[in-house]
């Protein structure tokens, strides 16, 4: 059991990498880039647990820990 | 009894040292590393999160810190109204634990800024301001990459009608919201600020205006 865990910043929060890189692929000419944010990617791999535990591990940790709910939000999917 | 003052040490703390010098040698105070695997403080009279990089600022800048042991007994001391100052990477610990609101994200231009700024005083109503005036002008370094104050719209309607926003920054060199370079909790015995008052308290490094923040503080212990 394997959770993909992505973390982005909310909208309205400064993403400064997320611009430059936008308007670098813009410089470099690759156009119809409305916007482009860059955020995080994290795997986590789970003992021997059902599906429903470790949705459960995964929200815990990303509220304890992985996420800042001022600045981010997050999205997991969870993979037998 | 001399005023004893714990410097908090975690793995890539960096000012740990600068404020142990200044508290020492200038205040002359009792002062003593507190490593962040420790769990008591209350042989000290107040606490000082230094600078630095703690954990590497993996994850988020001062994420891992939080959790680190020290940390409870700095939020029950804190409780009990034991003077608290975070200081860079101090303040976005105490934003992590959920000491202060708010976040601090990237600087606007994204660079490291290493300079000086000029702040302004902008509430007495702090341990660690109420020996100031408001207006006082007070000029010390920043050295932080994330140093960009937010907060949603009703946690600064609260920090500008509690009066909770210490200093702030004449010229706002990062994007912070309001200006806001420090801010302190409700009952004003916490204080989290982005600049370095303990890189201002000798003239030969440009400015001794940071001695007015700890002068402030030990004058309330």
């Amino acid at each position: 059991m394997k959770a993909k865990v992505y973390i982005k910043y909310k909208d309205g929060i400064l993403d400064p990498q997320g611009k430059v890189t936008s308007n670098a692929l813009k410089s470099i000419g690759v156009n119809s880039i409305d916007s482009l944010t860059i955020g995080k990617y994290i795997e986590i791999d789970f003992d021997d647990i059902t599906k429903e535990e470790a949705e459960k591990i995964t929200n815990d940790s990303c509220k304890k820990l992985l996420v800042n709910p001022n600045t981010q939000t997050y999205t997991y999917k969870i993979i037998s | 009894m001399k005023t004893k003052i714990a410097v908090i040490v975690f793995p890539g703390s960096n000012c740990d040292h600068d404020a142990y010098y200044v508290l020492k040698e200038i205040f002359n105070v009792d002062v003593g590393f507190v490593w962040h695997k420790e769990t008591n403080l209350k042989d000290y009279d107040a606490i000082l999160i230094p600078g630095g990089f703690s954990y590497g600022d993996y994850l988020r800048t001062g994420a891992i810190a939080r959790f680190s042991p020290i940390m409870d007994s700095v939020i029950s001391d804190s409780e009990k109204g034991k003077p608290v100052i975070g200081i860079c990477n101090g303040f976005q610990i105490l934003l992590e634990c959920g000491l202060l609101p708010g976040a601090l994200i990237n600087n606007i231009e994204i660079k490291f800024l290493s300079t000086n700024v000029i702040l302004e005083v902008s509430s007495n109503n702090s341990i660690f301001s109420n020996k100031l005036n408001i207006g006082n002008q007070l000029k010390m370094p920043i050295a932080h990459r994330q140093g960009n104050y937010i907060a949603d719209k009703n946690v600064l309607d609260k920090l500008i009608t509690e009066n909770r926003i210490v200093l702030k920054y004449k010229e706002n060199p990062n994007g912070s919201m309001h200006d806001i370079a420090g801010i302190c909790n409700k009952r004003g015995n916490i204080l989290g600020m982005m600049p370095h008052p303990e890189r201002a308290c000798e003239s030969i490094l440009g400015s001794t205006d940071g001695k007015k923040i700890f002068e402030s503080m030990l004058g309330n212990i």
